[in-house]
C-alpha cells in the first residue's frame, strides 16, 4: 500500500534477477516461500533419517499382506495360537492357526513352518503378526485424526482470525478452556463415556483423540490468517466485491494453510502414541485385535515376570517408539526451517 | 500488580464455567438411570424407583436446569441435607470401587502429591542446566548430545520408557519394587505407631523420624519419578536451549561482554535469568499436570494415585467416577494455573503491565 517504486518502463533489474537462478515447475507451484520449507526438509541429514523410518513404515503397511497372510476372515484379528495365558519364548512351534508361508520367509529362514518369529503374548496372540498389521491400524487411525482435527482446526481457526472482535475473543476463550484440561485424562473419558454406545471398536478412541486435539491447528491458522488478511490482494478482493466465505476459503486460506498442513501431517507420530496409550490403558479395541498398544498393554499383567518375558515388551515398545521417532525427526527439522529466526541461515 | 491478579481472578468463574460445561456434555452421553449415580448408591430397581429417582433429581428437566442442579446438588426437602453437587465436593457414587468418589480422592491424593513433590526437582534442575548447557556450547557434543536425547526422550512413550525401567531394574536387577510400600510399611501404618501428619509417607516419614520407611517410600518411587522426569526433560532441554540462544544473541548480553564480564558472570547473571521467564510457563505447566495425576506412569508402575485410579475406572468403563476425578482435576488445573499466572506476572513485569 505505501509502496514507493516508481514505474520507469525499464525492467533490465527484473530481467537480471529472474535469470539469475532456474526456478522449477515444482517452485512455481508451491511459491518461493513453501518451496524454501520443503528443500529445507529434504536437505538437513535428521529428516532424511525420519523420511527413511517413515517409508519403511508404509511399506510395512502396504505389503503386510505378503509379509504376514492372514487367518480368517477378518485380518486385523492376531492368530491364536491355542488359549495358553502364559507368553511362550521367540522362535517357538506354531501349531494352530498358522499363516500360509510367503516366499521371503523361505528365503531368509530357510524353514517351510512358520514358527513365533517375536514370541506370543498372552493368550497365544502372535507378536509379529499383531505388529505387522497393527502397522496398517497405526495408519488408519493416525490418519482419520489428522484429517478431521487439521479439518476442526482450520475451520475454527479461519472464522476466529477472519472475524476477528468478539467471535476471536470467544472462541480463542474457548480454546485456552480445552487446552487447560488434561489431554490424556479427556480423551479417557471421552473414550470410556463412547464406547458402551458405540461397542469395542477404533472409533470411541478416534473420536476421543479429535475431540481434544483441534486446539493446536485452530491456533496456527488463526495467527496466519490473521497475517495474510492484511495483504493488499485481500484488500482488492474485497472492493471488487468478493463474498467473505469466498475471500476466506479462496483467497486468504490457500496462502496461509501450507505450515499448518505440514504440522498436522507430521503429527500422525503423535496420535498414534496417544491411540497406543489410550489402548494400553485398556480404553478401545477388543482383546486381540491387530494394534500396538493393544499388544503392549498384555505386559502390564506381567510386570514381576519381566525378566523372563522381556520380549512382550520389548518389541512392540521398539516398533511404536522407531514410527514416532521417524515423525519426530521430520518434525524437529520442520520446527527449524519454519523459525523465522533461523531464516537465511542455511 | 493489584488489577493485574485482580483481572486474572475474574477469569476464574468463566474458566470454571468452561471446564464443567464440557465435562457435564459429557455426562448427557449416559442415560438417566445412569446418570442417578451422581446423587445415590443403588441402581433403582424397578420403574416406580426409577421414575421417583428422575423426578426427585430433576433428570427430565431442560438441560440448564440440570447443570445447575449437577453443581450444587440438590436439598433433600424432608432433611434438608444436600445430595451432589460438585461445587461442593460431591462427585457422586462410584459403583466399581464401592464408595463416594470423593472419598477415594482423599485416598489417593496425597500419594499423587508425594510424587510431584519428589518428581518437580530433578525435573527442572537437570532440564534446564542441559538446555543451557546446549545452548551456551552451541553446536558443541554437549549441544549435540542435547538434541539426540531430546529426540528420543519426545519419541519414547512413557509406558515404554517405564515398561523397560522396569525389566531393567526390577525384574533383573531388583532394585525399585513398582508400588507405593512395601508390606512391612503398610502393617506399620495400620498398627497406629506411624503418625499420618500430612499423609504423605515420605513426609510423615520424616516427621516421625523413621528413616527406613523415609528410604522405603523413595525406593517405591525412583522409577516413577525418573520416568516423569526423562519424559520432561526432553521438552525442558529444548525450550531452555532455545530461549538461551534467542537471549545470547540480545544486544545487553554483547555489552555485557564488550565491558569485559567474565563469560560465567555474562551466563548466569546477566543471559540466563531472562530466558528462564519463558521457561516459567512451561515448569508451571508441567507441575500443574503433575498434580493432575500422571495417568500412565501411575498405572504402569501400579502407582495408587489418583492417574491410577481414573485409569482403573475407565478401564470399567464406570463413567460417572472418571468425570468426578475430571471435575476435581479441573478445579486443582484451574486453581494451579491461577497461581502460576500471579507468580509470571511478578518475575516479568511485560505480564502484568500488558
Amino acid at each position: 500500500m505505501t509502496s514507493t517504486a516508481i514505474p520507469t518502463g525499464d525492467n533490465t533489474l527484473l530481467k537480471e534477477s529472474k535469470s539469475d537462478r532456474k526456478i522449477s515447475r515444482v517452485e512455481r507451484f508451491l511459491g518461493p516461500e513453501n518451496y524454501r520449507i520443503v528443500v529445507g526438509l529434504l536437505k538437513t541429514p535428521a529428516s532424511i533419517a525420519g523420511f527413511i523410518l517413515i517409508g519403511t513404515f508404509v511399506l510395512i503397511a502396504i505389503f503386510a499382506p505378503a509379509i504376514i497372510p492372514p487367518v480368517g476372515n477378518d485380518p486385523y484379528r492376531i492368530p491364536r495360537d491355542g488359549f495358553s495365558g502364559e507368553p511362550r519364548p521367540m522362535g517357538s512351534e506354531w501349531k494352530r492357526n498358522v499363516p500360509e508361508v510367503p516366499g521371503w520367509y523361505k528365503l531368509v529362514t530357510g524353514k517351510d513352518e512358520w514358527v513365533h518369529l517375536l514370541g506370543t503374548a498372552q493368550g497365544q496372540y502372535d507378536i509379529f503378526y499383531g505388529l505387522v498389521w497393527g502397522t496398517r491400524t497405526a495408519f488408519r487411525t493416525g490418519l482419520i485424526v489428522v484429517i478431521s482435527t487439521f479439518l476442526i482446526g482450520i475451520i475454527i481457526g479461519s472464522i476466529s482470525g477472519f472475524y476477528g472482535g468478539l467471535v476471536d475473543n470467544i472462541i480463542m476463550r474457548i480454546v485456552d478452556i480445552f487446552m487447560t484440561l488434561p489431554f490424556i485424562l479427556m480423551a479417557l473419558i471421552m473414550a470410556a463415556v463412547l464406547t458402551p454406545m458405540i461397542g469395542k471398536t477404533l472409533i470411541p478412541s478416534i473420536i476421543a483423540l479429535v475431540s481434544f486435539g483441534w486446539m493446536g491447528y485452530a491456533r496456527i491458522i488463526r495467527g496466519d490468517i490473521l497475517s495474510v488478511k492484511e495483504r493488499d490482494f485481500v484488500l482488492a478482493a474485497r472492493v471488487v466485491g468478493v463474498r467473505d466465505y469466498r475471500i476466506l476459503f479462496r483467497h486468504i486460506l490457500p496462502n496461509a494453510i501450507f505450515p499448518t498442513l505440514v504440522l498436522a501431517s507430521l503429527a500422525i507420530g503423535d496420535v498414534v502414541l496417544s491411540f497406543a496409550a489410550l489402548s494400553f490403558l485398556g480404553i478401545g479395541t477388543q482383546v486381540g485385535y491387530a494394534d500396538w498398544g493393544q499388544v503392549l498393554s498384555f505386559a502390564r499383567n506381567w510386570i514381576t515376570s519381566l525378566q523372563t518375558y522381556w520380549y512382550i515388551v520389548v518389541w512392540p515398545g521398539l516398533t511404536l517408539v522407531f514410527f514416532v521417532m521417524g515423525w519426530n525427526l521430520v518434525g524437529d527439522a520442520m520446527r527449524d526451517v519454519l523459525d523465522p529466526r533461523m531464516r537465511g541461515k542455511s | 500488580m493489584g488489577t493485574y491478579i485482580v483481572r486474572r481472578l475474574l477469569l476464574v468463574p468463566l474458566l470454571i464455567f468452561g471446564v464443567t460445561i464440557i465435562i457435564f456434555g459429557m455426562l448427557q452421553f449416559l442415560g438417566p438411570i445412569e446418570r442417578s449415580a451422581l446423587y445415590v448408591r443403588d441402581f433403582p430397581k424397578n420403574d416406580k424407583q426409577i421414575q421417583g429417582l428422575i423426578k426427585k433429581y430433576g433428570l427430565d428437566r431442560p438441560i440448564y436446569e440440570q447443570y445447575w442442579r449437577w453443581l450444587t446438588g440438590v436439598k433433600d426437602p424432608i432433611s434438608g441435607e444436600r445430595e451432589g453437587g460438585v461445587l461442593f465436593g460431591d462427585f457422586g457414587y462410584s459403583r466399581t470401587a464401592s464408595q463416594p468418589v470423593i472419598n477415594i480422592i482423599k485416598n489417593r491424593f496425597p500419594n499423587t502429591l508425594d510424587l510431584a513433590l519428589w518428581a518437580v526437582f530433578p525435573m527442572l534442575s537437570v532440564g534446564i542446566w542441559l538446555g543451557v548447557q546446549a545452548a551456551v556450547h552451541q553446536n558443541g557434543w554437549i549441544d549435540q548430545l542435547a538434541r539426540i536425547f531430546s529426540i528420543v526422550g519426545t519419541s519414547f512413550p512413557t509406558f515404554v520408557f517405564g515398561l523397560l525401567v522396569l525389566i531393567v531394574f526390577y525384574a533383573n536387577l531388583q532394585w525399585f519394587p513398582p508400588g507405593k510400600m512395601s508390606d512391612w510399611v503398610s502393617v506399620l501404618l495400620y498398627s497406629g505407631d506411624f503418625k499420618q501428619y500430612t499423609h504423605l509417607l515420605s513426609i510423615d516419614a520424616l516427621l516421625n523420624g523413621r528413616i527406613d520407611v523415609f528410604l522405603d517410600a523413595m525406593r517405591h518411587m525412583f522409577l516413577p519419578i525418573l520416568t516423569l522426569s526423562y519424559i520432561n526433560w526432553a521438552t525442558f532441554v529444548r525450550v531452555t536451549r532455545s530461549s538461551m540462544l534467542e537471549t545470547l544473541r540480545m544486544d545487553y548480553v554483547t555489552t555485557a561482554r564488550a565491558k569485559g564480564l567474565k563469560e560465567s558472570v555474562v551466563i548466569n547473571k546477566h543471559a540466563r535469568p531472562n530466558a528462564m521467564i519463558s521457561i516459567t510457563t512451561l515448569a508451571g505447566m508441567s507441575v500443574v499436570g503433575l498434580l493432575g495425576g500422571v495417568v500412565i506412569t501411575e498405572t504402569v508402575f501400579n502407582y495408587p494415585g489418583i492417574g491410577k485410579a481414573a485409569a482403573d475406572a475407565a478401564q470399567q468403563l464406570d463413567v460417572v467416577t472418571i468425570l468426578g476425578f475430571a471435575v476435581f482435576n479441573g478445579l486443582i488445573l484451574i486453581l494451579a494455573n491461577l497461581v502460576v499466572d500471579i507468580m509470571y506476572g511478578i518475575i516479568d513485569p511485560r505480564v502484568r503491565l500488558a
